[in-house]
């Protein structure tokens, strides 16, 4: 049986069940709503174009959040695979901040910039970095020797030899830190979001649940799964698969 | 004379273990235009000798010098084969043959040499591939295309054929001959086989392996091309040479397990 169809058959029971659980009317309403009922709820939203904005807001913020966080990441990373100190220190503290989860910067966003944009993207920010500074931090360190030797007897030495040989030897890395950091950034953005005075995806949800809107709470709910599953599996994973089998880290499937 | 190595030991950290010895108090003079093989067993250390002449590893004591200047770096003066492909995944084959060209040739000439050395590897076709879609023996080629486009006076092989089918390897082995003939290349050769070494050298270093020596300068008075009727005599004597080095290793292995 051809994946797609499993996939269709599962998600087909899944939302029977769902309805059965309804049907039942052990709970009320407005805590199970009917899987009708939230779809009517996304389709609303999308025809007065409410969800779309918040959808637009929400890429803005992730858009220019995760590109500040690559781009210091990539900075830091290459500065702790590079000075030996630097590493030792520095590398240190952001192991310990890369545990701590991206909710946790919110409330000090919002003491520093407000219920502004500035504190989503602060906190989305937060969010990719380490993850990104981490993954280059090994990719450059752990470039194969034997690329080193072989352009250093061809004449590659200093700035020629990080930018030609060692930059590109460590792109598989990278990519992984970019998917990885995507996928932070976006969990931080929803938390963000739930804090802000929108628009955007995360607020909308919180404001659904202070009115009681079950159906917009679960709507948006699907909605973050499916686009974080598309940009995964439909961006990154195609990338990274792409990336690994031409730098002959993974046989061709 | 020009590639000198003198008094040259390699030792190795090992943890929980003694240093190993890989290579001791070798002494090697080279002429300028010589080609000359090594031969041994493996693990004698072949490959650490070459990556010191290459500059990409330095001599517990001793030195290796190159028309007198000791040689402390690696640099484009000394192409390398290594025993393993070596080519940047992240470039099409055209663009590894290429890339030690880029700072002394323009765009023209570089492709040119790349063509003509990948053709002679027979391996035009692949230009534009990259090395993932090729096999080890054809990965092999290009590095040896690279090496060769280099063209530079000292260029060490490190068993450049040893991936390839016997028809492949004669090719190639004509293939270097011809260029070491036309041009006044020393070439410095690690080989596995007997035959290739005849075939090709103006001497041959046999070692000895842990700590690796070299047991004997053996040179190869024959005149070129060499036929394999007169190669036969020599083949012998080499075989029974390293016979005993390679009797030696396993020995040495068996004691060790046998202690451990
Ligand atoms: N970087 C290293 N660290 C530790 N030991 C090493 C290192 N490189 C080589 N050796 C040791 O030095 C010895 C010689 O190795 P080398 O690779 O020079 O052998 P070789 O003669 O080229 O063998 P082969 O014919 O199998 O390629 C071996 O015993 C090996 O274990
Ligand atoms: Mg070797």
């Amino acid at each position: 049986m051809p994946v797609i169809i499993k996939r269709i058959l599962f998600f087909v029971t899944l939302i029977l069940i769902w309805e059965a659980v309804f049907l039942l009317d052990f709970w009320p309403d407005s805590m199970i709503p009917s899987p009708l009922s939230v779809a009517n709820t996304i389709y609303a939203g999308f025809a007065d174009m409410t969800l779309v904005y918040d959808i637009l807001a929400s890429f803005r913020h992730l858009l220019v959040g995760l590109t500040i966080s690559l781009v210091i990441g990539t900075l830091l990373g290459v500065l702790l695979a590079k000075v030996k100190t630097a590493d030792e220190t520095l590398g240190t503290m952001i192991l310990a901040l890369q545990s701590v989860p991206s909710i946790v910067w919110v409330p000090l966003a919002i003491i520093w910039f407000g219920f502004s944009e500035a504190s989503i993207i602060f906190v989305v920010i937060i969010g990719g970095t380490f993850v990104m500074t981490m993954n280059m931090r090994i990719g450059i360190k752990n470039v194969a020797p034997i690329y080193l030797k072989a352009a250093r007897t061809m004449g590659s030495t200093g700035m020629d030899l990080f930018m030609k040989v060692i930059v590109p030897a460590s792109i598989p890395h990278a990519v992984t830190g970019v998917r990885l950091a995507w996928a932070f950034s976006w969990r931080a953005l929803m938390a963000g979001e739930m804090l802000s005075t929108g628009p955007g995806l995360g607020y909308t949800l919180s404001y659904a649940s202070d009115f009681n809107n079950m159906s917009l709470v679960i709507g948006i709910i699907i909605i973050i799964g499916v686009i974080g599953s598309i940009v995964d599996q439909l961006i990154f994973q195609r990338v990274e698969n792409k990336i690994l089998k031409r730098w002959g880290m993974e046989e061709a499937a | 004379m020009y590639l000198n190595i003198n008094n040259v030991s390699k030792s190795f950290q090992r943890r929980g273990e003694q240093p190993l010895r890989a290579l001791e108090n070798i002494n090697l003079s080279i002429k300028e235009g010589e080609f000359v093989s090594l031969l041994g067993p493996s693990g004698c250390g072949k490959s650490t000798l070459l990556s010191m002449i290459a500059g990409l590893a330095k001599p517990s004591s001793g030195n290796v010098k190159l028309a007198s200047q000791e040689i402390t770096e690696p640099g484009p003066d000394k192409s390398m084969v290594f025993q393993e492909p070596a080519l940047f995944p992240w470039m099409s084959v055209k663009e590894n043959v290429t890339f030690p060209l880029r700072k002394n040739m323009n765009k023209r000439d570089r492709e040119g040499a790349a063509w003509e050395y990948l053709k002679m590897v027979h391996l035009s076709q692949f230009a534009d591939n990259y090395p993932h879609e090729l096999s080890g023996g054809m990965q092999q080629r290009v590095a040896i295309a690279r090496a060769l486009a280099m063209n530079s006076k000292l260029l060490l092989m490190d068993e450049p054929f040893g991936a390839l089918d016997e028809q492949t390897r004669l090719v190639l082995q004509e293939e270097v001959e011809k260029i070491w003939l036309n041009t006044e290349k020393t070439i410095v050769f690690v080989t596995h086989s007997i035959r290739e070494a005849i075939k090709l050298s103006d001497r041959i270093m046999i070692m000895s392996a842990r700590p690796g020596a070299i047991i004997s300068d053996f040179k190869v008075n024959l005149s070129r091309p060499r036929q394999q009727k007169d190669m036969a005599l020599l083949e012998e004597e080499v075989m029974a040479m390293l016979k005993t080095e390679i009797d030696n290793v396993m020995k040495e292995e068996l004691q060790y397990a046998g202690n451990h």
